[in-house]
């Protein structure tokens, strides 16, 4: 009864393709279990293990002094595991946390949209309401049972113990996007320094995050910790000193209040800035916590700029803080001597030029002529030196030795001031007045007011306070900065290196006396500190925008300088008038502690004063 | 009923063993997918995944001493009712069933839920022995054949309609009981040809070579050589089918070469030209030899050729979009690795992070971390790359391998054409589940829901398989009373 007899053949066929495919696999299942492992054996990993990142405490920073100026303190954030929530109370968390109902929603929709939160899991804690008060924090702990789901996370945040020296110090914000992408040290919602030396010295300041590494599952949900092979402890971010005296600096910035400018104080020996005021300022704890971003767009849109550094970024004709340059290129290049005397009857009168000067004795030699800031005195000697073909060969030649001196000094580049956003200011050369005028279609009286700090010239604050600096170590300078000190780190070495500029320093000493006699009996005799010798010279920068800019430059005492001084106020009129008290009121408060009673009408006065007014008329 | 056998003596041994040591196997693994540190002793806790399992071995067990105990004479007599019976439970589920995540195959009675798609297969499998038993019954004869594909499509269909593709599909493995039953191989070899069509028009559909799509271009050329090669083997001579040969890579080379040198143009009117030439020519053959069977070569050309201006529309009208990527996905056309392919793509790290030995067993940090979907049911075969590695998919495979060799020996050891047609049928459905889930956790097949048969988490289809297995064992144990019918 059995049929298909001819077709028994066919078993081993139907068994031959069976195995045949069962042989396929196993070479399928050995490519991928051995040949090829590694890749999916690095995926997996990835997959299974979760890699926490401990945060390192950042670096505190301290004043010269010792005294705590930033530290951290710890803010409390609302977070919240979405999977986790069940009904509760929503009214009274809501009331709880100070917010409206139609608030607490909104948050919850902007938490859970992807295209705002892209990292967003219903299964890994999301933070809902940031930046909780310690009193709000008290309150929600005790409530916290009541809301399944939620759970108070905190975070460190900088703590801003003297609330000054914003520019200096700057803040600290979430990385950027554009940042994440070049430095794969951060990952979304890392805090970066932004601005001063949080941004400066964000790598020494961050510390380096360490790993703790757990096990997790598909959904994100963290399990347990693993082995602890592979964990790394976090090293905190290391201390900074600054050389900032936080004192000097607070009282620089209240007597700059209502004003637009900058102070620059430097220590001559060392280069530390003692104190880098730049005003309009804002306090620095605008820029934590909740109104963070608030404030932030407030300073963005206040029309005096409050986030512009003006003491490194600010460019200004220096006006007569420029002289003592020109009357010491003027020594060094013997176009004139201690004794050389200029005529002046109201100013440089030449080939239907006038450079107006103000009532003073005439003719008059160097000192004097620093003292009483006389225009025509350094008019004449910067014609004799681009007329002294025979010295030189050409106007131009000569134009170039004596912008070489000028860059020397510490103009026309940038000083190298261990802050984000240095200007390099303006200083012209041969070239550019060729391009302006023609090859030899200029001459001496073409750029004559250079010599006084005008026309193209431009220099920062920080420049004129570093001219400063020179004249007070008799010829050079240690480039200006804020950090004095690394904890267990050397601070860059350019900052131990001397600048000379190549000017005797005897001529130097003729200048320091014309100075003296400025604070004495000249331009600068409002500034005169009781006990101390200064040395001053004032500056009046016209400024074809409005009102001129008051400006000063100075040190203290005459031997062994401890400080020395630029500021500058715009559109406050004569340097005597803002330049010259600002800059000794600060030097005296660095170099006695406080203010002569004799003088405290002064810094009443300057406290006091508005010239914000005339700014708003630009 | 004559009852002179003992079944403990006349069971197949060798096959029990194999079952248990594969349940055994099976349970481990879902014990390994479920297992938490924290909850050491659970599996005889019966509200876990193991635990049930547990129970569901015990049943099953319990349903294999019960099969034994029948008459085989009682399940030959029983097979049309069965069938009849399963087919109406079908046609009744797709009135009464609700949509259970997009499939209504389910009938809920209270707290029981029954699939009976699942159990379909049981009946269907004894009815196609039965009509096969028949001594009348002759595959070769058109009828015959005809009646058979009509027992196993109509369950299939109703189940379809169900949305269960993954259950329906199981019902093509019954081909091959069809060919070992004297179906003529040109059917297998149509089926292969369909498939690999498909796979190299799908797999190259975006590739375009100078002007020439090349998917339909290699395609069509394989058409011509076939056409050619059954020509030669009809009229028992080579000659056609090296000319053809030779005319294909001549004109072709040449076409290749001034398709890439001088000028580009579409290579497809060369293969269109060549194609209907030949086709010509088998037709002039015909009426100079008068052999019928180059009607057949001539059709199956025209066949595929119809067949290839229809797969584009069979893959982006007849089939549903995530049909759609799963077969991209495991063609390696695509890669997806966060959608569609998120489960291909973790089995597969699952499976390759195990290498030669395996992570261990509760090792495997995969599984453990519940990585992969569906990791009890259809991917459980990931559990046993990842803890026992190579050694243990291997194992496994070779298990299989011995149990589907040693169910067709069975098979072909029955006296009754009942006992052997169903050996075959389940040693078939064994067979393609493996193929089918095996391939799919590698990423070779598309990602259909088929289960590991005895390894996959699911009462019912080990149930099930149990069921089948044992109704052969029984076939087997009584095949010498046979005899004395």
């Amino acid at each position: 009864m059995r049929k298909n007899y001819n077709y028994e053949q066919r078993k081993y066929i139907i068994v031959g393709f069976m195995l045949l495919v069962v042989l396929f696999y196993l070479g399928r299942l050995f490519s991928l279990q051995i040949l090829d492992n590694e890749y999916s054996k690095t995926l997996a990993n990835d997959n299974a293990l979760y890699t926490r990142i401990q945060y390192p405490s950042r670096g505190l920073i301290y004043d010269r002094k010792g005294r705590l100026m930033v530290g951290n303190q710890p803010i409390y954030n609302l977070m919240v595991i979405t999977r986790e929530v069940q009904p509760f109370d929503t009214l009274d968390l809501c009331c709880t946390l100070g917010i409206t109902y139609d608030q607490y929603r909104e948050r919850w929709r902007n938490m859970t949209n992807r295209r705002l939160n892209p990292g967003y899991s219903p299964y890994s804690l999301q933070c809902i309401f940031p930046y909780l008060t310690v009193e709000e924090y008290g309150v929600l702990q005790e409530k916290l049972f009541r809301y399944p789901g939620f759970y108070i996370q905190n975070q460190s945040v900088r703590q801003y113990v003297y609330d000054v020296g914003a520019n200096i110090v700057g803040n600290i914000r979430e990385v950027s996007t554009q940042e994440l992408q070049q430095d794969n040290y951060y990952v979304q919602g890392d805090y970066i320094g932004d601005f001063g030396v949080e941004k400066w010295y964000e790598n020494y300041l961050r510390g380096e995050k360490g790993e703790k590494v757990f096990l997790r599952d598909a959904y994100g949900g963290v399990k347990t910790h693993y082995d602890g092979a592979d964990d790394k402890e976090a090293i905190p971010g290391k201390n900074l000193t600054l050389a900032i005296d936080v004192e000097l600096q607070a009282y620089g910035e209240k007597l700059m209040q209502n004003k637009a400018g900058a102070i620059v104080a430097i220590e001559p020996e060392t280069g530390e800035i003692l104190a880098l005021v730049s005003s309009p300022t804002y306090k620095p704890s605008l820029l934590i916590g909740r109104e963070r971003g608030n404030n932030y767009k407030e300073l963005l849109e206040n029309p005096y700029k409050p986030l512009y550094d003006r003491a490194i970024m600010g460019t200004y004709p220096p006006g007569s803080t420029f002289k003592p340059t020109q009357g010491l290129i003027f020594l060094q290049e013997n176009i004139i001597t201690p004794y050389t005397a200029y005529s002046c009857r109201g100013g440089f009168i030449a080939s239907g030029i006038k450079v107006a000067c103000h009532a003073h004795e005439s003719p008059l030699t160097l000192i004097p002529a620093i003292s009483t800031s006389c225009n025509a005195y350094f008019c004449h000697g910067f014609k004799d030196m681009l007329d002294n073909v025979a010295k030189y060969g050409s106007s131009g030649a000569a134009f170039e030795v004596w912008k070489n001196y000028i860059v020397k000094m510490g103009y026309g580049y940038c000083l190298g001031v261990d802050l984000p956003g240095e200007s390099r200011g303006f200083i012209p050369n041969n070239d550019f007045y060729s391009k302006i005028y023609g090859v030899n279609g200029w001459g001496p009286l073409t750029l004559i007011s250079i010599s006084i700090g005008q026309g193209e010239i431009l220099a920062t604050p920080l420049q004129i306070a570093n001219l400063a600096a020179t004249i007070a170590n008799r010829g050079y300078y240690i480039p200006p900065h804020v950090v004095k000190e690394i904890e267990n780190e050397d601070i860059d070495e350019i900052y131990s290196q001397p600048h000379y500029t190549g000017i005797a320093p005897n001529h130097y000493e003729t200048i320091i006396s014309g100075m003296r006699m400025s604070m004495i009996s000249g331009t600068c005799r409002i500034g005169e500190i009781p006990d101390v010798e200064a040395c001053g010279k004032t500056g009046t920068a016209q400024n074809p925008h409005g009102k001129d800019h008051s400006a000063f430059m100075g040190f203290a005492p005459r031997e062994n300088p401890r400080i020395a001084i630029a500021v500058y106020v715009e559109n406050a009129g004569w340097g005597a008038s803002y330049g010259v008290p600002i800059g000794s009121l600060m030097m005296e408060k660095y170099l006695k502690g406080e203010i002569a009673p004799s003088r405290k009408w002064l810094e009443e006065r300057m406290m006091q004063a508005n010239t914000l007014i005339f700014s708003e008329e630009e | 009923m004559i009852r002179g056998r003992n079944i403990w003596y006349s069971i197949d041994w060798y096959t029990v063993i194999l079952y248990l040591i594969l349940i055994v196997w099976g349970l481990a693994s879902i014990y390994e997918t479920n297992f938490e540190a924290e909850s050491l002793s659970n599996l005889f806790r019966f509200n876990t995944l193991a635990g049930k399992q547990l129970l569901w071995i015990f049943l099953s067990l319990a349903t294999a001493f019960f099969v034994m105990m029948l008459d085989s004479r009682t399940l030959i007599a029983l097979s049309y009712p069965l069938y009849i019976i399963f087919l109406a439970l079908l046609i009744l589920t797709l009135f009464v069933a609700p949509d259970i995540r997009g499939s209504r195959s389910w009938i809920v009675l209270g707290p029981l839920s029954l699939q009976p798609a699942e159990y379909a297969l049981f009946g269907t499998v004894l009815a196609l022995s039965k009509m096969i038993d028949n001594y009348d019954f002759n595959l070769t004869k058109f009828s015959c054949f005809f009646r058979a594909c009509a027992l196993i499509l109509l369950p299939a269909f109703l189940i379809l309609m169900q949305k269960e593709t993954g259950i329906a599909i199981v019902y093509i493995s019954l081909l091959f009981i069809l060919y070992r039953e004297g179906m003529s191989s040109l059917f297998l070899f149509a089926a292969f040809c369909a498939i690999t069509y498909f796979i190299l028009i799908v797999k190259y559909a975006s590739v375009v070579w100078f002007m020439t799509p090349v998917g339909a271009w290699i395609v069509l050329t394989i058409i011509l050589l076939v056409l050619a090669f059954m020509v030669s083997l009809y009229l028992r001579q080579v000659r056609f089918f090296r000319m053809t040969l030779l005319v294909a890579l001549i004109t072709e080379g040449i076409g290749i070469v001034v398709s890439r040198y001088l000028y580009a143009f579409n290579l497809l009117y060369i293969a269109w030209t060549l194609l209907v030439l030949a086709l010509l020519a088998a037709v002039a053959l015909y009426f100079k030899t008068f052999k019928r069977r180059l009607w057949i070569a001539v059709a199956f050309a025209v066949f595929s050729c119809l067949f290839l201006k229809s797969v584009d529309y069979i893959f982006t009208h007849l089939l549903e979009p995530y049909q759609r990527t799963r077969i991209e996905i495991a063609l390696g056309v695509t890669d997806d690795p966060k959608g569609g392919g998120y489960n291909v793509h973790q089995a597969k790290i699952a499976i390759g992070s195990g290498g030669f030995l395996g992570k261990g067993f509760l090792n495997a940090t995969q599984t453990k971390l519940r990585y992969i979907p569906e990791q009890h049911t259809d991917f459980i075969f990931c559990t046993i790359g990842e803890a026992q590695g190579f050694c243990g998919t291997a194992g496994v495979l070779i298990l299989f391998s011995l149990l589907l060799v040693r169910i067709i020996q069975l098979a072909e050891r029955q006296r009754l054409v009942f006992g052997r047609v169903y050996g075959y049928s389940i040693a078939a459905i064994i067979f393609f589940h493996l193929a089918i889930n095996i391939g799919m956790v590698v990423g070779i097949v598309p990602v259909i829901g088929i289960p590991l048969p005895f390894f996959s988490y699911g009462g019912s289809s080990l149930w099930t398989f149990t069921l089948l297995l044992f109704t052969l064992l029984c076939l087997d144990a009584s095949r010498e009373d046979i005899l004395l019918r």
